[in-house]
């Protein structure tokens, strides 16, 4: 095994050019020294990360450690939380994505996001997955539309399922099913990187598997990153595993490195179920 | 438990997994004394002891049903991971390395039933009892090393794995002159090499532990750090 990749990685000095990564892949995503403050309470510590390309990532740690902060950074979405204030860099495609040119949101296009608890519009099923591509104008006629709908809830895994019903409305699916809606939904714009916070944390166990199933086939054509408190999911889905603690990022690595044979003591501890 | 470990949150899955080195450390005991006792019914020619040994033989085996099953528990309800996974996947290696060890005693008491009227002269049994000696105290230290995880002491059983088979190649030869003197040592000559190999079998399991405990400890395997071993 290459040395490096099993080791956690030192945070660089903020504004020092970015390393290439030793990852054999390509690192759309790349964080350097990310801190985040809501209000006076700093709820990151300098987290530096690379995201590989077309690979599922898991960010794990026990509550409150700021994996869904970190998460909402690479899309900007703590911008919507009245007194968060994020520094340091995060870059997507090597541009800086909180270069104030940039746009919001074409940004929250090119990165997706899926949350804990499955919330499709009001709206039928239909229109939850054609809303996005819509209002980014990214089909020019009704059919051009379809066709992404269908594809998207194809992609989703959700296609069978609801081919006969695209009318009704989204709420009136299981929360399984919703949860594929909402994975659709983000397919729909075009996305470079889906990022999921507990995606299956609401539900059971077989719906968990095909969403885990489906994660797993997107993986081929998009960067994932997966908030879990579930080991077993991490090390299910996931190729690279990044454990923090008290807002910071701890140990990365190959998936079964940080589930076989962790570096650090509290990743062990944690994912041990130890008390650290 | 190694002592840099914090304790589990769930005490009852803490209990578990010392409950299972416990096992594995009763096992070994139960086994070295198989050895043990093996090789002295065979060097006194003890048909009694030789008796007590295949029969002690079906308990080392409900002995590695028992760890097994509790493997398989552990897995199934706690989903064990990191040292605890490797805990409790190398208490299944070892477990299995035992009851082989526990095979090679019974073939050692089975040598002796077949021994017993053929008056053997103890100059036969010198190299035998000398590499008796040197794999129990490798099979010893091998299980020394994975109970206390102590990685460094495991790198010293493997390097210590060649003085075993350099043994049984000079036994050999030895015991090869016996038969080259006088055809009729033939018969309990060859009764003894086949002890000898047995116990170069013991040695080899006694290896497999020691590597065990080392993937224990660090997680990587011994193999593929081979610096670790001394040269050649
Ligand atoms: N909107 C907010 N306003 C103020 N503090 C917040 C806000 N969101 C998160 N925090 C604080 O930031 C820290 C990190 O929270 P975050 O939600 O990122 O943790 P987490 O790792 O996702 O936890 P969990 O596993 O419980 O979801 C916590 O101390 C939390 O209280
Ligand atoms: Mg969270």
């Amino acid at each position: 095994m290459d040395a490096t990749l099993g080791m956690a990685k030192t945070t660089e000095t903020a504004g020092a050019p970015l390393i290439q990564s030793e990852i054999n892949h390509a690192t759309p995503v790349r964080a350097r020294d990310v801190v985040v403050h809501y209000g006076t309470k700093q709820a990151l510590f300098g987290v530096s990360i690379d995201i590989p390309e077309r690979s599922v990532t898991a960010f794990i740690g026990p509550s409150g450690c700021g994996k869904s902060t970190f998460l909402r950074c690479i899309n900007r979405m703590n911008d919507t939380i009245v007194g968060c204030k994020v520094t340091g860099k995060i870059e997507l495609e090597g541009a800086d994505i909180y270069d104030p040119s940039l746009d919001v949101v074409e940004l929250r296009a090119r990165v997706g996001m899926v949350f804990q608890k499955p919330n499709p519009f009001p709206k039928s099923i239909y229109d939850n997955v054609a809303y996005g591509p819509k209002i980014h104008g990214l089909a020019q006629s009704k059919s051009a539309l379809d066709e992404i709908v269908h594809s998207s809830l194809r992609k989703a895994g959700l296609w069978n399922e609801v081919k006969d019903r695209l009318n009704e409305p989204g709420t009136g699916l299981s929360g399984g099913q919703q949860q594929r809606l909402c994975i659709a939904r983000a397919i729909a714009v075009g996305p470079e990187v889906i990022l999921m916070d507990e995606p299956c944390s609401a539900l059971d166990p077989i719906a968990t598997a095909i969403v885990e199933e489906l994660i797993d086939e997107l993986r081929e054509n998009y960067t994932i990153v997966i908030v879990t408190h579930s080991m077993q999911q991490a090390a299910r889905v996931s190729q690279k595993t990044a454990f923090f603690h008290l807002g910071k990022l701890i140990e990365e690595g190959k998936t079964e490195d940080i589930f076989t044979n962790p570096k650090h003591k509290q990743t062990q501890d944690y994912i041990t179920g130890r008390i650290g | 438990m190694p002592a840099t470990l914090n304790e589990h949150i769930v005490t009852s899955y803490e209990d578990e997994l010392i409950d299972l080195n416990k096992s594995i450390s009763e096992m070994g005991g139960m086994v070295e004394q198989a050895i043990t006792e093996g090789a002295m019914a065979l060097l006194k020619l003890d048909h009694v002891q030789a008796q007590n040994v295949r029969t002690f033989d079906a308990q080392i085996d409900q002995m590695q049903q028992r760890i097994n099953d509790s493997v398989v528990s552990i897995i199934a309800r706690r989903q064990p991971m990191a040292a605890d996974l490797r805990m409790v996947v190398t208490a299944i290696q070892v477990a299995n390395d035992l009851e082989r060890t526990g095979d090679m005693a019974k073939q050692l008491a089975k040598r002796t039933l077949q021994l017993e009227n053929l008056g053997l002269a103890p100059k036969f049994y010198n190299g035998v009892k000398h590499m008796k000696d040197l794999v129990s105290r490798q099979l010893q230290a091998a299980l020394d090393a994975y109970l206390t995880r102590d990685s460094k002491a495991a790198v010293e059983v493997c390097n210590h794995d060649d003085e075993i088979d350099a043994i049984y190649n000079s036994l050999f030869r030895e015991l090869l002159t016996y038969m080259m003197e006088d055809p009729r040592n033939i018969t309990q000559c060859t009764h003894l090499l086949f002890c000898a190999k047995s116990l170069e079998r013991v040695g080899d399991h006694a290896t497999n532990i020691a590597e065990a405990a080392y993937y224990l400890e660090t997680g990587r395997h011994l193999g593929a750090d081979e610096q670790q071993r001394a040269p050649r």
